[in-house]
């Protein structure tokens, strides 16, 4: 294969702004996605399989045969587990990644988000710190993914924000019913309800068409193509510039060191299993998380006989997603309006500054829920078959809004990512084995914000309100980071501030991995904001063979 | 062509009759409509779906195609539960005196409360309650929710299903 400039392996969040920007900076680019290119076109409305309810398997990848991965449990039981099962933590695996089919929540993280330690002090068994970048820093890169790809929302009203200097390119979607009245309850509360930002048109935006407000909307791709993803945005833009190359189906099985111990390039399997070599100047890391950590782990070279970047054991440690609480509640009138997205309306005012907590999350009302969905919904104490249970459906389903949101965790250094030794996927691959716990402060916040919750929806006029708790165990899935931390001091993180591995210098990662810690949000927008920070670093100090310093 | 089964309220000989018709409707009025199960496992796994969603004033699990839908997914995405199925579904024949489907209605839903509880038939139940909820509450592409009946009952308008159905 012809020698480029940089390969970027994942055309998700991370990777797909990567390739744009280095494309248009003028750097020769090949884009490695595992998975396949699906459009609106491949849109299918089948609630039993898609990626929010993989009850019959994921639409959007990995394919369950041949994927696997290994989980232990907090008995230390080890299961081997397909992707569409429990406990694998998937996002996606396609063009676009976990943009095709997210539900599109576009937060910026507080300012507060990025110094979680000089804000509330060490924690005794968590590794909490500070993030070796501002929100200033990170501030005009968040706006340019709001106006490259496209958010709408108004959050004018969310006096917690940092400063932002652009108003979001669109107007929010006009409210759904449960928008009107969880508004009249926070308002009641004193609290400071706005509408959400969304990577999704609500009018016309970028040659796409506006959201046709359907009720098929998280976990699967958008048939009008509404929703806004690296999928319909910057990776058309990479193509376009003639620098980038797309290959799908192409597998990542090492990044390929020089005998000094500077990346020359990936093996990779292409997508009729043959092994091929990219060779290339730099090599960007964006395969999601866990999938990042797997990669480093596995690319064993005698100067790093642990794997990449992994001097210090700190490369797959810190998993984390988001533990989701909030709170259920029962309304006379009829709720359901069959509008979607749904989720429309948050607050922000108890991310932080509730006393004895060091932290918290956005609540916001939760995406439209389909019938299979709301089994998960149903009050405690209903028996869960019968005529009871009939009967609760009919009586609940269309009566109730829930209210929840992503708790900010407290990083936990057993929570983590390794490779395993004995089970392999369809490739010879060895997979990743996923272990830990949640740190307690975790769960002990989030059922405060179930408590929130719950306040929230009797302001609003719910005659009976149940409250969905944190449960224990490792959290990952679709805001999977922290695997390949960002930091200043080697000793404790893999990638410096501009997310080059500290002893690699050719070797960058860019996805939700670099994450010190991950917010009380949905964690996209900064993935995208900081793929093009990174970007422009790449792009202003490569020389053609090194970086000027 | 799949079978579809009327009512679990149907009595042995009329539910025979109806999926011999439809058996008969294809080509062969011997052949087995079923992929997975044997005529007899799969009226007695009606009887247990419709006890799990039984009918009232909205149709009941076994005339919404739950059992297709768990007859077709057990070739397909399910197929590690077929010795689940097989063996759960002999125990409740053996436990109902070999005719589960003919019981009285007070005694299915006893005999299910039981082995609900059971330890070597409660993982079968659970299964089996965990698919009847989906072939009911789910897409009717996938064989269950027939007319999208649980949609309707819900208050949940049909909406127009693009690609496979």
């Amino acid at each position: 294969m012809k020698k480029v400039n940089a390969v970027v392996i994942g055309a998700g969040a991370g990777g797909g702004v990567v390739a744009k920007e280095l494309s248009t900076g003028g750097l020769s680019v090949v884009l490695l996605e595992r998975g396949k290119w699906l459009t609106a076109n491949d849109c299918r409305k089948d609630d039993l399989r898609n990626q929010r309810s993989s009850i019959l398997g994921n639409s959007a990848g990995p394919e369950d045969e041949g994927n696997p991965r290994v989980v232990v449990d907090l008995q230390g039981r080890e299961r081997v587990v397909a992707p569409s099962q429990g406990g694998y933590s998937n996002n996606a695996a396609c063009v676009g990644g976990g943009t095709l089919t997210y539900g599109a929540m576009a937060w910026r993280f507080l300012p507060k988000d990025f110094r979680m330690k000089s804000t509330y002090g060490a924690l005794e068994g968590s590794t909490l710190d500070d993030w070796p970048i501002s929100y200033d820093d990170l501030e005009p890169y968040y706006e340019k993914a709001e106006w490259e790809i496209g958010v709408s929302g108004d959050d004018s009203n969310n006096i917690f924000k940092g400063p932002r200097r652009k108003p979001l390119p669109m107007p929010p979607l006009p409210p759904e019913r449960e928008h009107g009245i969880l508004q009249a309850g926070a308002e009641k509360l004193k609290l400071h309800p706005f509408h959400i930002p969304m990577l999704r048109n609500s009018i016309p935006y970028n040659g796409r068409a506006a959201c046709m407000r359907c009720r098929w909307c998280v976990g699967f791709a958008c048939e009008v193509n509404a929703k806004c993803g690296t999928q319909n945005t910057v990776v058309p833009t990479a193509l376009a510039t003639g620098n980038c190359e797309l290959r799908t189906g192409a597998m990542v099985k090492e990044i390929q060191l020089d005998e000094q111990g500077r990346a020359t390039g990936v093996t990779y399997f292409d997508s009729d299993g043959h092994l091929q070599e990219q060779p290339a100047d730099i090599v960007i890391v964006a395969a999601c998380a866990i999938e990042s950590a797997r990669l480093l782990l596995n690319s064993k070279h005698r100067l790093h006989p642990n794997g990449l970047g992994n001097r210090n054991d700190w490369v797959g440690r810190n998993l984390q997603g988001h533990t989701y609480t909030g709170a259920i509640g029962y309304f006379e009138q009829t709720i359901y309006d069959d509008v979607g997205p749904g989720s429309s309306i948050a607050v922000c005012d108890y991310n932080h500054g509730t006393p004895g907590l060091r932290g918290g999350g956005a609540l916001c009302n939760e995406f439209i829920r389909l019938p299979i969905q709301f089994l998960g919904f149903m009050p405690p104490g209903i028996p869960r078959w019968g005529k009871a249970h009939k009967d609760a459906m009919r009586k609940f389903y269309t009566h109730t809004i829930a209210v929840q949101g992503p708790t900010q965790e407290m990083p936990f250094f057993d929570s983590r990512v390794q490779v395993d030794a004995n089970v392999k996927d369809k490739w010879g691959i060895p997979v990743a084995r996923l272990s830990g716990d949640k740190h307690p402060h975790t769960l002990e916040i989030g059922r405060a914000m179930a408590d929130r919750a719950a306040d929230w929806l009797r302001a609003s006029g719910a005659v009976e309100v149940w409250k969905k708790l944190p449960g224990r165990g490792t959290s990952g899935g679709q805001h999977q980071a922290g695997t390949c931390r960002m930091g200043n001091d080697p000793k404790t993180s893999v990638v410096n501030r501009n997310c080059q591995i500290h002893d690699v210098d050719n070797v960058f990662v860019a996805d939700g991995s670099v994450h010190v810690t991950n917010g009380g949000f949905n964690p996209v927008l900064t993935i995208m904001a900081n793929a093009y920070r990174v970007s422009e670093h790449i792009v202003k100090t490569w020389q053609g063979t090194r970086f000027r310093s | 062509m799949q079978p579809t089964i009327r009512s679990a309220t149907l009595n042995r000989r009329t539910f025979l009759t109806a999926s011999a018709a439809v058996a008969a409707a294809g080509c062969s009025a011997n052949k087995n409509p079923w992929l997975f199960f044997t005529q007899d496992e799969a009226q007695t796994l009606a009887a247990i779906c419709d006890q799990i969603i039984p009918t009232d004033e909205d149709p009941g699990a076994a005339w919404a195609g739950v059992v297709t839908y768990i007859d077709r997914q057990l070739t397909r995405h399910f197929k590690e539960h077929q010795k689940t199925y097989r063996e759960g579904l002999a125990a409740t024949e053996r436990l109902a005196g070999g005719d589960f489907f003919n019981l009285a209605q007070e005694k299915q839903l006893a005999q299910l409360q039981k082995m609900e509880k059971a330890k070597d038939t409660g993982p079968f139940f659970s299964l089996v309650v965990a698919h009847t909820m989906q072939g009911y509450y789910g897409s009717p592409r996938h064989g269950g929710n027939r007319d999208y009946t649980s949609w309707r009952m819900l208050g949940v308008p049909a909406s127009p299903a693009r690609g496979r159905s």
